[in-house]
């Protein structure tokens, strides 16, 4: 088949399952915007605002479904402004293949209009980096492309293209996309360690990381849950992999975790920890987290292993392959007292109506989840909003709390939330904002509007830079230095102007009355909620400091 | 893990296409990783390149060293060479040298087994190669005369016996 550069590029997005790109055009782009119109019916091009909105919608599209992430922008700036949605995809291992179009390989190098070498600028931030000046390596770097953001630890990968590459001419067959590289293999002696371990430990408990969410290894922790008798708490990425009403669920850990899962890590003689990397928003202290405990880490990237807390057993492993050949060798246990014990220190987060007639988070949060059904896809943007998100949420499955851990990328959600919503168009999806975060990237709300996306947005609006004015009231004696901005922004008027619905809610049944209405919407809306400023999140755990530390609020 | 600091040389194989240097220059960057000395040479395999990089760092810092590095798409393998395998550096002198001082500095050129290489009526230039610690060595004795210029090319290794450098189990 004679194909032009961009008639192949669609050709192989097409035999890598790819149905939706996100991206937005420009000058070096015009070709493969060109083959995009000739595919139509077969590839959905979804034009955002801005590159940045693109990038998290291919990222918040790859979350919800586990497929790789597609998105395209032209030279230059178009291809910056890619930078952060890549960064963000890369910090939380998202699978994501990122297509710029480049100037004329005549013009590379001599500063020409909308040039940028920007595969040199992305090499901290990406797996890997193609850049393509030949039509011969075209296809080849595609390939490539979509089997690194897919293999071992997965993340994001660029193939940056020079404009004549995507008009050259070739020839090529079809063909199947390349395997991923194998799993990493490891030793019986560490995998019978890890049972003997598990078998003598009086108090184990298990720390599972976003990794075992990436490898859909939660059926087999539960059952080691389940057969070892041991508690699980979670990090913020792998909410939903074990159920929020498990017995054994601690909740999440570290800063702004539980006191269960915190005190759990504290006080355990066993810490498993699969598929995560003791970031420092839960080992905020490295030397002693964990300081009673036998440390064990299985991850399938071994630069982990050691990296930010010395375990006393590292294993490079893919999380599900290493639990499908633990579980045999694990004997059925039970730790009553440590169970009870751990568990107790959940405290109850049932009582959460206030009786008042101001709005507090846990509210709003728990009447979300009590108006929503259990295929709703949440995602947030990044402060205060998401921890309590992270928090009081009722997490019951993986794909379903979509969020920037790692990075902590404020602007994420508006993009994420529409690719997860072209990606699950049967699933409601609820955006979880705050006035900061909202602020930063809500021009996206004219995409939403154009692809009739029914996206509900719930603002929590406080007036302020929410989580860095909790941290100048704690930390800063009340210095809130550009945190409180007085804005006066019209949440309801922004709506109408791009032709969404806005709601605007200060009591309890204000909140409810427009949520109720808002699921019944074809297209986004958003409901401001007003909040108070001192509605901080807690517990709290400060940087750098263990769980003597917490300030329970 | 042992926290003392420690050089070493790593040997790393790695695919050779444009920007290579300018990712594992970024790596040792972003995460501290020291590089006291960095060479770069094709090998007999044009689709190779051999890279050989002198660092310092204790145990944890070598661990990070290598799965950092080794986990790099262009990355072949990476080792770290043994203290019996050879070590060459090459270093070109030029040094401000009389008819006064030529004799002098002749002698120490023979003693270090080096070449004067060009000679004309204010300068020689001298060619050394050895160990990266013969080549300190000479440059401490040639500290006392004005140097006009000095390229070393940075340290380069092989390992002994029948093994290449990744099958090697060399110990010591």
């Amino acid at each position: 088949m004679r194909l032009n550069g961009s008639q192949l590029v669609m050709e192989v997005l097409l035999e890598h399952g790819v149905d939706t790109v996100f991206g937005y055009p420009g000058g070096t782009a015009l070709n493969l915007y060109d083959a995009l119109y000739e595919y139509q019916g077969k590839i959905r091009a979804v034009m955002t605002a801005h590159e940045q909105g693109a990038s998290h919608a291919a990222d918040g599209y790859a979350r919800a479904t586990g497929k790789t992430g597609v998105c395209i922008a032209t030279s230059g700036p178009g291809a910056t402004n890619l930078v952060t949605g890549i960064a963000t995809a890369f910090m939380d291992s998202i699978p994501l293949v990122a297509i710029t179009a480049n100037v004329p390989d005549s013009m590379i190098g001599k500063d020409a209009f909308q040039e940028v070498s920007i595969s040199s600028i992305v090499i901290p931030v990406t797996k890997h980096t193609f850049f393509v000046n030949r039509i011969e390596d075209l296809e080849d770097a595609l390939f490539n492309a979509f089997r690194i953001a897919n293999s071992d630890r997965k993340g994001p990968v660029l193939v940056d293209i020079t404009k004549d590459v995507t008009a050259a001419e070739i020839n090529r067959k079809p063909r199947k996309p390349m395997p991923v590289n194998p799993v990493p293999t490891f030793s019986d002696e560490a995998l019978h360690s890890v049972a003997t371990m598990i078998n003598k430990a009086e108090k184990p408990v298990i720390y599972c990381g976003g990794g075992v969410a990436a490898c859909e290894a939660g059926e087999e922790l539960l059952a080691l849950m389940d057969k070892a008798d041991i508690p699980a708490a979670h990090t913020l990425m792998s909410a939903g992999v074990v159920g929020y009403d498990n017995p054994k669920n601690l909740g999440m850990a570290g800063m702004h975790g539980s006191i269960a899962a915190n005190r759990a890590f504290d006080r355990a003689d066993l810490i498993l920890a699969f598929g995560t990397r003791f970031s420092d928003r839960v080992a905020l202290n490295p030397d002693k987290f964990g300081k009673r405990a036998l440390k064990v880490q299985v991850d399938i990237d071994a630069s982990e292993i050691n990296k930010n807390v010395i375990v006393d057993l590292g294993i490079q492993a893919d999380v599900k392959d290493f639990l499908i050949k633990l579980l045999p060798l694990v004997k059925k246990k039970s730790h009553p007292e440590w169970l009870d014990l751990a568990t107790g220190w959940k405290t109850t987060t049932g009582d959460v109506k206030s009786g008042d007639a101001e709005l507090h988070p846990s509210e709003i949060l728990h009447t979300i989840c009590d108006l929503t059904d259990k295929d709703t896809i949440y995602v947030t943007d990044v402060g205060q909003h998401q921890m309590w998100s992270a928090q009081y949420l009722k997490h019951e499955h993986t794909k379903q709390f979509i969020t920037s851990g790692g990075l902590g990328t404020m602007g994420y959600g508006y993009g994420a939330a529409i690719g997860a919503q072209i990606a699950r168009p049967d699933c409601r999806v609820i955006h979880l904002t705050g006035d900061g975060s909202f602020h930063m990237n809500l021009n996206e709300a004219c995409t939403a509007v154009s692809e009739e996306l029914p996206i509900t947005t719930v603002l929590l609006n406080n007036q302020v830079l929410g989580m860095v004015y909790q941290w100048q009231g704690i930390f800063y004696g009340n210095r809130y230095s550009s945190t409180d901005p007085h804005r006066k922004t019209d949440f309801v008027k922004l709506a109408e102007g791009f032709g969404a619905k806005g709601y605007s809610a200060k009591t309890p049944d204000e909140f409810e009355a427009a949520f109720r209405d808002a699921l019944t919407q074809k297209g986004p809306v958003w409901i401001e909620c007003a909040i108070a400023k001192n509605e901080y999140v807690y517990p709290m755990i400060p940087g750098g400091g263990t769980i003597e530390d917490m300030i329970i609020g | 893990m042992d926290k003392t600091e420690r050089s070493e040389i790593l040997s790393i194989l790695v695919v050779n296409e444009p920007g290579v240097t300018a990712r594992l220059g970024s790596l040792f960057g972003r995460r501290g990783f020291n590089i006291d000395s960095f060479t770069a040479s094709p090998t007999n395999d044009p689709k190779l390149t051999r890279i050989t990089i002198a660092t310092t760092g204790d145990d944890r810092k070598f661990d990070q060293i290598l799965t950092q590095t080794a986990k790099q798409e262009f990355v072949k393998t990476i080792d770290i060479m043994g203290k019996k395998s050879i070590y060459r550096e090459l270093l070109l002198l030029k040094v401000k040298a009389t008819k006064k001082e030529r004799s002098e500095i002749r002698e120490i050129v023979e003693i270090f087994r080096g070449k004067i290489v060009d000679l004309s009526k204010q300068s020689m230039i001298i060619e050394v190669t050895g160990s990266s610690a013969k080549i300190d060595g000479f440059m401490n004795m040639m500290s006392c005369y004005e140097l006009i210029d000095v390229c070393r090319t940075g340290v380069t290794g092989i390992n002994r016996g029948d093994a290449g450098i990744s099958d090697s189990t060399d110990e010591d």
